[in-house]
């Protein structure tokens, strides 16, 4: 088997959804609601920016079990972990994971964390980490993510050489919608991994005719085929190889592939005319495409092959033209990049309506600087670069719009200060003595109340006297005294009408002691009414003053501390920035400079061809014009000869 | 008979196209290792600026939008129904506080689940009436148009309001208010 065959074997994956970021249970937070807000529109910065707030505000709770938050919270670990995975911080989304698996949790959210991180390292291309992950794996794996953790678990088999393992758990798995197309192309790339290639090819050749209108399982489709007709063109079996080129749709992301491998399969056939109908097709194409500059080369040399020099030295011509403007262009693209156009390009806000941005690079107008640009977005690394670049500088306009958001504040700030400042102290004044009557009044009812409740313990009726009563019975004790320093004046009629009242003021006070102390007591607990309303007014305006104060003091320190970090970071982001932008052009130049290196080749090979097709042509007219003399002369010797 | 130069000619395009075959773009001399540690720092400046987003939001709390005067007004939709909404306008004692249109995105992130967040501002403690009015296309295309109202009730925490939309098909109300 050819090599090229077996080593691109890379496997694929499927587009997996916002996983536990969805609500799986109704929404108990509105908080959590409004991240999941911005997470839905793919706007991954806000989404992490307010659940970290949530989550770091939910922490510091003394009793968080109290919190609307507290329902979702396993959820929101988890949806920490995705949305920094979504924003490309592995980082930190792995840290996210392993802080849930080190955590007490029941088997099922084990099992869901490690199965998060093996994803996470597979994505990195870790795959030793990816397999000891997936194996923390224990028990029933909950049946909300059973046939990703197998189809996962599949793909890291096939990464570490367990091909084995993986070939049986994807056969299992086979039939599950969700992966349709996915578990045909892996388990093929499996098979031929394990060297199973007839397998292999059978799996590949299931795939190629599936029926389905699903557009990614249509590629699936399409890439299966092309990867069989070129396993055949490489074992020379050019009939095979031909039979699933024509399966590839016209129209697909791989026709063009499909178009010229399909001519060259009928050109080892030695049919040149049936090459044409594929090359033709491409020629007509996008002329930046790789297939379509080949097919340009291709279509004169399968004219030439079929005698028709003089057609052949044309499009041979037409070609080199083609190629000049060509290089002309990739020069004219090549230095428009150093000039530092291609990066302002990138960040056109056209192209970032929706989160197709890079679909839409497709649709931005036609200029030096993005010309190749779909072309350069099929390498990995470059388009995880672009996502970087575009990542900072949104970044960067964050940061530029807080800086400037920051002296807002200060006036903001300034002003409250003018106003508030001249007016506190008089507040203040007034506050103070209001606040020293309100405790003196406070005390008093302590003392009341203390007294009540000495009462209950201690009978002391003349405790509940009323002030009349009390006056009476100060009046009678004056008079007693004045009587004993005057016993002339003490008449037995005297102390008998003293006695009485004495006697009547006693029994009415100790008569009505119980119901004197229950009103008592009742009154006392309509004072705490109104010394709660009190108390209430007095913490409205200790809030108010506070609020007040708080509205322009404690600010000069951390907006000092934030500009500070705001500017430290917006210079650090802005190297990484450069050095991101410097490795972004570079790539586009090596790509560029690779393309116009090839191209000046096909100049090279189109110049030699076009001498010979234009000295065939020539020496065919040459010849027809011999021929078409020698039959002159033949006739004119025949008509002599006549008699 | 095929020339000699042609001979040459078939097997080099062929051996370019069995070099398309396998051709993605190179990175050239940008290293896989540069790559790599760009992409870390890249994650380090993301958790920088990430920190300082919080501790700003923490500030602008504080400053703008103290507790004692805090209120939020949020708009939600209840999930799957296929109301195609518009516009949506908040007064709050007849004083229109937000307006807002609708992008493709921000309707299928309600419709989803998502609690969007339309207004946050200060109002006095005590009672303060809330009028929502909405505008949308119903299914059958028809324009649809809705309003009502709420008394909000300030208290001395900060005071958080949903509004509950919904379109013509669905079977709850149209709109719905709750308290946080």
């Amino acid at each position: 088997m050819s090599s090229r065959f077996t080593i691109v074997a890379l496997l694929v994956l499927p587009f997996i959804v916002h996983g536990s970021v969805r609500p799986h249970q109704e929404l108990r937070d509105i908080f959590y609601g409004e991240i999941l807000y911005h997470a839905y529109q793919d706007d991954y910065f806000e989404a992490i920016s307010h659940l970290d707030t949530e989550l770091g505000q939910y922490k510091a709770l003394d009793e968080p079990a109290l919190d609307s938050f507290h329902w979702h919270r396993g959820q929101a670990e988890f949806a920490v972990g995705d949305l920094e995975l979504y924003y490309r911080m592995h980082q930190r989304a792995g840290r996210a994971i392993e802080a849930v698996l080190a955590d007490n949790v029941s088997e099922s959210e084990r099992n869901e964390a490690a199965f998060r991180l093996a994803r996470l390292y597979y994505r990195k291309q870790d795959y030793i980490n990816a397999l000891h992950s997936i194996e923390l794996i224990k028990g029933e794996v909950p049946e909300k993510f059973r046939s990703d953790e197998t189809f996962l678990r599949a793909q890291i088999y096939v990464s570490v050489g367990k091909f084995s393992d993986a070939i049986k758990l994807l056969k299992d798995l086979k039939g599950e919608k969700s992966y349709r197309g996915y578990i045909e192309y892996n388990l093929a790339m499996a098979y031929l991994q394990n060297a199973q290639t007839d397998q292999a090819v059978a799996m590949l050749d299931e795939l190629g005719r599936v029926s389905t209108d699903d557009e990614a399982v249509l590629a699936l489709k399409d890439k299966g085929n092309l990867k069989l007709a070129t396993y055949y063109v490489d074992k020379g079996d050019a009939a095979s190889a031909a039979k699933y080129y024509s399966r590839i749709r016209l129209d697909g992301p791989f026709s063009n592939s499909a178009l010229l491998g399909a001519g060259w399969v009928e050109v080892a056939q030695d049919r040149f005319d049936r090459a044409l109908v594929h090359w033709t097709l491409l020629h007509d194409r996008e002329q930046t495409n790789l297939a379509v500059q080949e097919a340009m080369m291709a279509v004169p040399f399968a004219y030439s092959k079929l005698d028709v020099h003089g057609k052949a030295a044309i499009m041979y011509g037409r070609a080199m033209d083609v190629f000049a403007s060509e290089i002309d262009s990739l020069d004219a693209s090549i230095k428009s990049i150093r000039e530092g156009k291609f990066l302002a390009a990138l960040l056109d806000k056209k192209a970032e309506q929706d989160k197709n941005w890079v679909v839409n690079l497709r649709q931005l107008p036609d200029s030096p600087e993005t010309r190749y640009i779909m072309e350069l977005l099929a390498a990995h690394d470059f388009q995880e670069s672009l996502k970087n670049y575009k990542d900072l500088a949104e970044l960067d306009q964050h940061l530029t719009t807080w800086l400037d958001s920051l002296p807002v504040y200060e006036d903001i700030i300034e002003l409250r200060r003018r106003y508030y400042e001249p007016l506190l102290p008089k507040i203040e004044k007034e506050f103070k003595k209001i606040d020293s009557r309100m405790r003196l009044r406070i005390e008093q009812r302590d003392r009341l109340n203390e007294r009540i409740q000495s009462l209950l313990v201690l009978r002391r009726p003349e405790y509940l006297a009323t002030a009349d009563e009390r006056a009476a019975m100060d009046l009678l004790a004056k008079m007693k005294v004045d009587l004993e320093a005057n016993p002339q004046l003490a008449t037995e009629e005297i102390l008998y009408r003293m006695e009485r009242l004495s006697g009547v003021l006693d029994w009415r006070i100790n008569l009505e002691f119980d119901e004197r102390l229950t009103e008592a007591y009742r009154n006392l607990k309509d004072l705490d009414g109104v010394i709660d309303d009190l108390n209430k007014q007095y913490r409205a305006f200790v809030r108010t003053r506070q609020a007040a104060t708080q509205s322009y003091e404690g600010y000069t320190i951390p907006i000092q501390r934030l500009r500070t970090h705001l500017n430290q970071t917006q210079q650090k982001l802005e190297r990484i920035m450069a050095r991101q932008g410097k490795v972004l052009e570079q790539m586009a130049i090596n790509e560029l400079e690779l393309r116009r290196s090839r191209l000046e080749e096909y100049q090279i090979k189109a110049r030699f061809a076009l001498a010979e097709s234009y000295d065939r042509a020539t020496k065919q007219q040459e010849k027809k014009m011999l021929e078409e003399a020698a039959a002159a002369v033949s006739s004119v010797a025949n008509e002599k000869a006549a008699p | 008979m095929q020339s000699h130069a042609q001979k040459i000619l078939r097997y080099s395009l062929y051996i370019v196209f069995l070099a398309f075959l396998s051709f993605s773009a190179g990175a050239g001399d940008v290293s896989r290792e540069q790559i790599k540690g760009l992409d870390e720092q890249v994650q380090d400046i993301k958790k920088d600026v990430l920190d300082l987003s919080s501790e700003l939001a923490r500030l602008e709390e504080k400053l703008l939008f103290p507790s004692n005067t805090q209120v939020s007004l949020f708009i939600s939709m209840n999930k799957g129904d296929d109301f195609r909404l518009d516009s949506v306008q908040l007064k709050l004692d007849e004083k229109v506080v937000a307006q807002h249109l609708y992008t493709f995105r921000e309707l299928e992130a309600l419709q989803l689940g998502g609690v969007q967040r339309l207004y946050i501002g200060n109002i006095s403690t005590g009672k303060h009436e809330l009028v929502v009015s909405y505008t949308g296309k119903a299914s059958a295309g028809g324009e649809y148009t809705r309003s009502g109202s709420y008394q909000v009730t300030k208290d001395v925490g900060p005071k958080f309001v949903e509004v509950k939309i919904a379109g013509p098909d669905s079977t709850e109300q149209d709109i719905k208010f709750r308290d946080w």
